[in-house]
């Protein structure tokens, strides 16, 4: 036993919970050697390409394969009548059909799948497949898809989802009332990595393995399985490198589409999707229409809020029922709200299908209680800042479904934090250049060179949110993780294994720390992620730093607890007492210590656990009862330049403070923020998916605006660290709030420097267009 | 119509030889040759993660026809650095926290390598303009301008040293 007498480190070690070790895909990445689900292939692997329904509403009445068959390299075509197990699927309902065989909901609806030799032949055959349609008429208008006029475009019903919520004194009135109806566009995840997937068969076509890009491979697997009438252990998904994901990846899109085309050839099958066919392949954020009246005192506190939302789920329902949950559970925002009466609707219509985006309901609702509060700010005559700070929620508050906020809960810090942040030092238009000539880069407009900097005015604008964290309504939501000690030439290994999806969040850099962390062993390994162990859920709703981070430390935990077992027995310590410190084991007895990782040698511990955060309740008919786990806060203050002639913008600044619970990367965390208040900028001036009649307008990158480089500010950020007791690791999730808040921020600074400028613009509605400002 | 070319790519003289020929530079980089570093994203030039280097110009390769490119030397991110021994630039997405999912990634690294090479100091709006047609989702660019940054004042500060020690 070597006995190493040195000081308690105060910091951590690199590598270590706190600190912002670099991403272990970093380097394969910058190389290009990393293998996303697009790159993947094999030998004698056929392409396979989807036949899409180019109509909103409409009934087939036959489909002719013959001429397709004669295509050269078709080597197989399935339709609904090729779906051996459950002819649809769906996350929460099994709604939407494998392939469409009677009727086609929308634009992109998939009828048939075809697998060739290579792809020019697929596509050739695809088009060689007729279709004939008896056209109907679509169901585009969500009012009347509630109002039940209309017959169901589905067997399942026109309304999703209505829930309705009651709380407090439904009478209650205030002295100022003000109203507003928000309408908040369709917005794409555009993740740069396009769906992408391949599937091998096993030999004797009872079983499959699927690599996919994916945001949770067990549901996947699930859904998978019963469409193929396969039991789900000879199902195997492996996660194919994830370009990006903001919760695209949560349904179905191609996987069972791959895995028929591969059983029916007894030969690998890859897809993959172009952005047009992306664009129509997956769930979008809902588009929602949401009015909304405050009751407030004539000092600015809320006394009620009334409210009626509705969702347009599109053709399949999706999440749409959990989207709807969220927006109007969390329509107070992070202030108190003693009263309300809200009613709200998810609805289908024939639009394309929407469902989880980054954010999840909670973007919806709040466009439209932040505008809210600036108009309550006008009509009490207090500045928007200090209505916000008046009615800050608080830990014990209740929501109103009268849950408690037990989590540590500080808007008033997030707000103070972001009121700090300098703002921009540069003068509309920017500083001059050298030459004394304006940059126009920094004029709205830009590169377009159309702005008069003598137009030019300046806003400044608030934006708040709340968001629940993890799955919610009594959802049994759970994440698994291995974690064993593996002896090696150099030493001892962890292994850790799980099935989280990196899509990109960082969990791969998350999960060695916390096993450094715990075993004080440097060295750690993460093995495939696959469905070869339990669930880790869904890569989404903030969840996975808590729940798999939470699943990985209780797992450290419990390998950790064994290896002090042995070693105490083999020195005569008491295991109880014993610590990791840096990567020692300390007997704080004796003061003696042991290098973990030497401790561990021949050890072979091996432990798979699975963590659950406490149980939440279903709402009752009034929407009342406990759904939510835990919440999240987040501040932003936008500085925005307007032409108001010309409806031009630019958005010159974004502060935020937000509530972390703890930074355990650093690094990550700024990346998360940054990039989700990217997503927020987009809704808020440029990002819509455009529908005509049910038909999509812009479906690809030069129609579909997304922010680049020049559109996106500086973001400044201060990290509010108040480690939340609730969580495993003192963390909340950190992905979803900077794209919340963000977004009406951006449009409060548009309406600031209309107002300064005389122009009177309601701005109503997000995507906030040229013509918005303008006309 | 197929018919044999050669592509000079990251020094090396590469047959193409199934390919047809209006195939766009992506697909045979892609399919034909095995590199597999650029990624196409949009195909139709707006989000760089197909960006290439052909006779050190900037091009999305998606939009080149891959037989208009023979006898000109094509870089890839592959013909960057030599494999684990990543470029200054490559090093510094790393360790800047400008790579989340890494899909752009690639596209990026020439785009920044062309940007630095071309103007050793950029401003940080000469940045983004520079690096306008590379669209990343994920990060919202604030640490892959950091990195662009850090390249700079290290390669400033190495080309000091140099000339202060000769």
């Amino acid at each position: 036993m070597s006995v190493i007498d040195q000081p308690v480190i105060a910091t951590p070690r690199h590598g270590a919970l706190g600190t912002s070790p670099t991403r272990p895909d970093g380097v394969e990445k910058v190389q290009g050697t990393y293998a996303f689900s697009s790159d993947i292939s094999a030998d004698g692997s056929l392409f396979g390409v989807t036949l899409r329904s180019p109509h909103p509403y409409a009934r087939i009445l036959s489909i002719d394969l013959s001429a397709a068959w004669k295509v050269d390299g078709v080597q197989a075509i399935v339709t609904a009548d090729d779906v051996p197990g459950q002819l649809t699927y769906g996350l929460i309902s099994q709604d939407q059909p494998v392939f469409a065989s009677d009727l086609v909901r929308y634009v992109g609806e998939p009828i048939a799948a075809l697998a060739a030799d290579d792809p020019e032949a697929a596509r050739r055959g695809i088009e060689a497949i007729e279709v004939k349609y008896e056209v109907l008429t679509p169901l585009l208008d969500a009012d009347e898809a509630i109002n039940g006029k209309k017959d169901p475009i589905h067997p399942d019903g026109n309304v999703i989802r209505h829930q309705r919520i009651v709380h407090g004194d439904a009478a209650a009135t205030g002295e100022v009332i003000i109203e507003g109806t928000y309408e908040i566009g369709m917005q794409d995840q555009a993740f740069l990595g396009l769906e992408a997937a391949i599937a091998f068969p096993d030999s004797g076509g009872k079983g499959i393995e699927l690599h996919v890009a994916t945001q949770w491979l067990h549901e996947d697997r699930h859904q998978i399985a019963a469409c193929l009438g396969f039991d789900e252990e000879n199902v195997r998904l492996v996660l194919g490198g994830v370009g990006g994901a903001f919760g695209a990846r949560e349904d179905i899109s191609l996987q069972v589409h791959c895995c028929l085309l591969a059983l029916r050839v007894s030969r690998p099958v890859r897809m993959a999707y172009s952005r047009g066919e992306s664009f129509l392949g997956h769930v979008h954020r809902h588009p929602a229409s949401i009015w909304m009246r405050h009751h407030a005192t004539a000092d600015g506190e809320i006394v009620k809020i009334d409210s009626k939302m509705v969702f347009d789920g599109g053709a399949y329902a999706s999440t749409s029922s959990a989207v709807l949950i969220n927006a109007i559970t969390l329509a107070q925002g992070p202030y108190r709200c003693p009263n309300a009466v809200i009613d709200g609707w998810a609805v289908r219509t024939n639009h394309l299908p929407c469902g989880a985006m980054r954010g999840f309901g909670a973007v919806q609702a709040c466009f439209a209680y932040e505008s809210q509060m600036d108009k309550l700010a006008v009509a009490c005559g207090i500045d928007p800042f200090d209505i916000r700070l008046r009615n800050a929620m608080t830990t014990g508050d209740t929501l109103i479904t009268g849950q408690p906020v037990l989590n540590v809960a500080p808007v008033e810090e997030c707000l103070r934090a972001t009121s700090a942040l300098p703002l921009p030092d540069e003068p509309v238009g920017g500083f001059l250049l050298s030459d004394g000539s304006q940059d126009v880069m920094k004029l709205p407009g830009g590169a377009g060179r159309t702005a008069d900097m003598g137009d030019v005015v300046r806003g400044i604008g608030w934006g708040v949110s709340i968001k629940n964290l993890m799955y919610s309504e009594a959802f049994d939501d759970y994440a698994t993780a291995r974690c064993r000690l593996v002896d090696g030439p150099d030493g001892v290994h962890v292994h850790l294994k799980f099935a989280t999806s990196e899509v990109g969040q960082g969990f791969v850099t998350l999960a060695p720390q916390i096993a450094r962390t715990v075993l004080g062993i440097d060295a750690v390994e993460i093995d495939p992620i696959d469905t070869q162990v339990g669930s880790a859920g869904s890569t989404s709703a903030s969840r996975q730093t808590w729940m798999s981070g939470g699943a990985v430390n209780k797992a450290c935990e419990a390998v950790r607890d064994q290896v002090f077992e042995q070693v105490a027995a083999s020195n005569g310590w008491d295991a109880a007492v014993l610590l990791i410190d840096g990567t020692d084991i300390v007997d704080p007895t004796s003061g003696s210590r042991l290098d973990a990782a030497g401790a561990c040698l021949g050890l072979n511990i091996d432990e798979t656990v699975e963590y659950r955060h406490p149980p939440t309740t279903e709402i009752d008919e009034d929407g009342q009862g406990d759904p939510h786990t835990a919440f999240a806060f987040v501040a932003h203050r936008a500085v925005v330049d307007v032409d108001p002639d010309l409806g031009l913008i630019k958005v010159v600044q974004i502060a935020t403070a937000q509530d972390v619970g703890r930074a355990l990367n650093p690094l990550s965390v700024i990346g998360q923020i940054e990039g989700g208040i990217a997503q927020g900028l987009g809704l808020a001036v440029m990002e819509e998916i455009v529908q005509v009649d049910g038909v999509i307008r812009n479906g690809n990158f030069t129609d579909y605006l997304l922010p680049t480089f020049l559109d996106m500010p500086p973001v400044l950020a201060t990290l509010i660290e108040q480690p939340d007791p609730l969580a495993p690791l003192g963390a909340k999730g950190v992905g979803e709030p900077p794209c919340i808040s963000s977004t009406p921020a951006v449009v409060a600074a548009i309406r600031d420097a209309l107002v300064q400028a005389g122009v009177d613009a309601p701005l109503d509605r997000v995507p906030v267009r040229p013509a918005d400002i303008c006309l | 119509m197929n018919e044999i070319f050669t592509l000079h790519v990251n020094g090396e003289a590469r047959e193409v030889r199934d390919s047809w020929l209006g195939e766009n530079l992506l697909d045979v980089l892609r399919d034909r040759l095995g590199l597999m570093g650029a990624k196409g994203a949009c195909e139709q030039g707006e989000c760089g993660s197909c960006s290439v280097l052909i006779d050190d110009e900037l091009v999305c390769s998606c939009l080149v026809m891959a037989a208009s490119a023979t006898g000109q030397a094509i870089t890839t991110v592959e013909g960057v650095a030599p494999a684990g021994a990543p470029s200054d630039v490559q090093q510094a997405f790393v360790d800047a926290g400008a790579v989340q999912c890494g899909f752009c990634t690639p596209g990026l690294i020439m785009a920044v390598h062309d940007l630095l090479d071309r103007t050793p100091e950029p401003g940080d709006t000469e940045i983004r303009e520079e690096l306008a047609g590379n669209v990343c989702r994920c990060t919202g660019y604030g640490r892959i301008i950091d990195a662009v940054q850090q390249v700079a004042v290290a390669r400033r500060s190495a080309s000091d040293a140099l000339g202060a020690s000769t």
